[in-house]
């Protein structure tokens, strides 16, 4: 096994992840370069978010090394932010907009510690940045999905990470928020930071993102947008004959 | 009437004024711990530790009168009940992560079957001549004639621990019971805030035992947070408000029941706790149900006049 790179923000060796008697993820290596935004792209249940919860620690894995800037997550566990589904919560939890984006302060201010002045001031910033300062004294409720994706974004801006790990951060989200979203991330970028998204939307992959990581159970390709998102790559990883829609690729059968 | 305005202020005897204040302390307590109990949607388990800990209440009692006890010590069967609970948690637990079965298959099958084997257990232990007079039965539905000095500090002390607890922990609890896996990779054990919020749970239903019964004490930890939820959008105040709910209650509930003879305390507490989630659900200004329709019958009015 070769030693896994201090450069990259994400490496991982072999990570297989089961769930009951099914490999979820099976013997995978990844390499995702810094200060740029990757894509991880696979059809439904190909285990992209498994992938990404295994690396975080979230779901246990079975075999396999993960390797955080070089550390191991629990060391790094400080310079790492997550966006979750949106779905995955019940958004008819008492909270307001401003108290979910200070959920990603409480590692910074201790068990007991208050959220200081300075932390809140810290929070509406995140919240501006994402477009939603208005909304800060909401009750998450009554938020729209493209909203609730923009909160969680903003939880995750607060913690002031240096990689950032999205699931799915474009699922049922309006274009406007689409829009935004995108923003943030080339301004993480431009600031030195690196993205890795779950994306579903072949058609944006190749105006959003700048590696991409494609997988399906096993990995099928990986590297530059321009070289590794084909559409030979994208049948080795979807399968059939189909040629994915609107993707401005058209496969070599098809072209024939 | 005069007989509740003395219990109310405390002036109905010793006696009955042990368990007001008992009563209270509980519903405090009870109101607080339950609202991270429901926030995590753990009612259920909660209900099927509560009946689980049965079997460990009789076992105490007859290990302790084996030994050559009397078998009453209240610390005793307590600790009984608590390790039979969380044998009945994990138990739950051990189900849903092992087999396919969902949580509410196993929770029904693990409530059945501690509380079945208790409710054995019991009849068997009536038939002896020291089970007739331990009256073990009073942990089914609490019973408040032999409240003692000593059963009230005990409420108190751990009601007041179950308090400090929850103040303590309040963000990991929260941040669990709003988003698990966020919450795990900050690097907070989510097993170990789960086992803490069903602990809470537990340790409720231990001290509240005695008064209000094991039958009944999840609508101690359940009717108090849904009913603070009517009134506010944030679940540090909900923690508070629903304790507020929960203390205000008990000690109404304690007062009622001692204003008449063999009126059942637990019961009458349950109701009242009723009667202040009834309220709320009505007269909440944001999100009671009365509000809300008077909004939409303006709104529908404006529309009409528009149209």
């Amino acid at each position: 096994m070769t030693a896994l790179p201090a450069h990259s923000p994400l490496a991982v060796r072999g990570l297989s992840v089961t769930y009951g008697d099914k490999p979820a993820v099976e013997d995978v290596d990844a390499t995702f370069p810094a200060a740029a935004l990757s894509a991880i792209i696979g059809p439904n249940g190909a285990g992209k978010s498994t992938f990404l919860k295994a690396c975080l620690g979230v779901v246990p894995r079975l075999s396999g090394e993960v390797a955080i800037f070089g550390q191991t997550f629990e060391d790094a566990r400080a310079r790492v932010a997550y966006v979750p589904q949106r779905a995955s919560v019940d958004w008819d939890f008492p909270a307001t907009v401003l108290d979910v984006v200070q959920m990603g302060q409480y590692r910074r201010a201790g068990l007991w510690g208050r959220l200081s002045g300075a932390a809140r001031v810290q929070a509406l910033a995140c919240l501006d940045r994402v477009g939603m300062t208005d909304f800060a004294k909401r009750q998450i409720g009554q938020l729209s999905g493209g909203q609730q994706q923009r909160v969680f974004l903003a939880r995750a801006l607060a913690q002031e990470a240096d990689l950032y790990l999205l699931d799915e951060p474009f699922a049922g989200v309006d274009a406007a928020t689409e829009r935004a979203i995108v923003e943030v991330l080339r301004s993480l970028r431009a600031a030195g930071k690196s993205v890795i998204a779950v994306h579903h939307d072949l058609a944006t992959v190749a105006e959003y993102f700048d590696h991409v990581f494609l997988i399906n159970v096993t990995r099928r390709a990986e590297g530059p947008v321009a070289t590794a998102f084909t559409a030979e790559t994208l049948h080795a990883t979807y399968g059939g004959r189909l040629a994915p829609m609107g993707t401005g690729l058209r496969s070599q059968e098809a072209a024939e | 009437m005069t007989q509740f305005w003395d219990a109310l202020t405390l002036q109905a005897g010793y006696n009955a004024a042990l368990v007001a204040l008992g009563a209270a302390m509980l519903g405090l307590a009870a109101g607080a711990a339950g609202s991270f109990v429901t926030l995590r949607k753990r009612a259920l388990v909660s209900d099927a530790t509560a009946h689980s800990s049965l079997p460990g209440i009789v076992l105490a009692f007859m290990l302790m009168v084996a030994m050559g006890g009397e078998g009453r010590a209240l610390f005793g069967l307590l600790t009984g009940a608590a390790l039979s609970g969380l044998t009945g948690l994990l138990v739950i637990s051990w189900i849903t992560r092992r087999t396919r079965l969902a949580e509410d298959a196993a929770m029904g099958a693990v409530l059945g079957t501690f509380f079945g084997l208790g409710i054995v257990l019991l009849t068997v232990v009536q038939n002896m001549r020291a089970g007739r007079q331990a009256g073990l039965e009073e942990f089914l539905l609490g019973a408040t004639a032999g409240m003692l000095r000593e059963d009230a500090i005990l409420i108190a002390l751990g009601g007041a621990m179950v308090l400090g607890v929850c103040w303590a922990m309040r963000r990991p609890m929260t941040l669990v019971a709003f988003d698990a896996p966020y919450a795990a990779t900050l690097g907070y054990n989510t097993r170990a805030i789960d086992l803490l919020i069903m602990g809470l749970a537990m340790a409720v239903t231990v001290i509240g035992l005695k008064l209000v019964g094991l039958v009944l004490i999840v609508a101690l930890l359940i009717i108090p947070p849904v009913a603070a939820r009517f009134w506010t959008e944030s679940a540090a105040r909900m923690v508070w408000i629903a304790g507020g709910i929960g203390g205000a209650g008990a000690y109404l509930g304690a007062a009622i029941s001692a204003s008449a003879p063999n009126l059942p305390t637990g019961p009458i507490i349950v109701l009242v706790l009723t009667a202040g989630f009834t309220l709320s659900m009505l007269l909440a200004p944001a999100r009671g149900t009365l509000w809300a329709a008077l909004r939409h019958a303006r709104m529908r009015r404006r529309l009409q006049r528009g149209a």
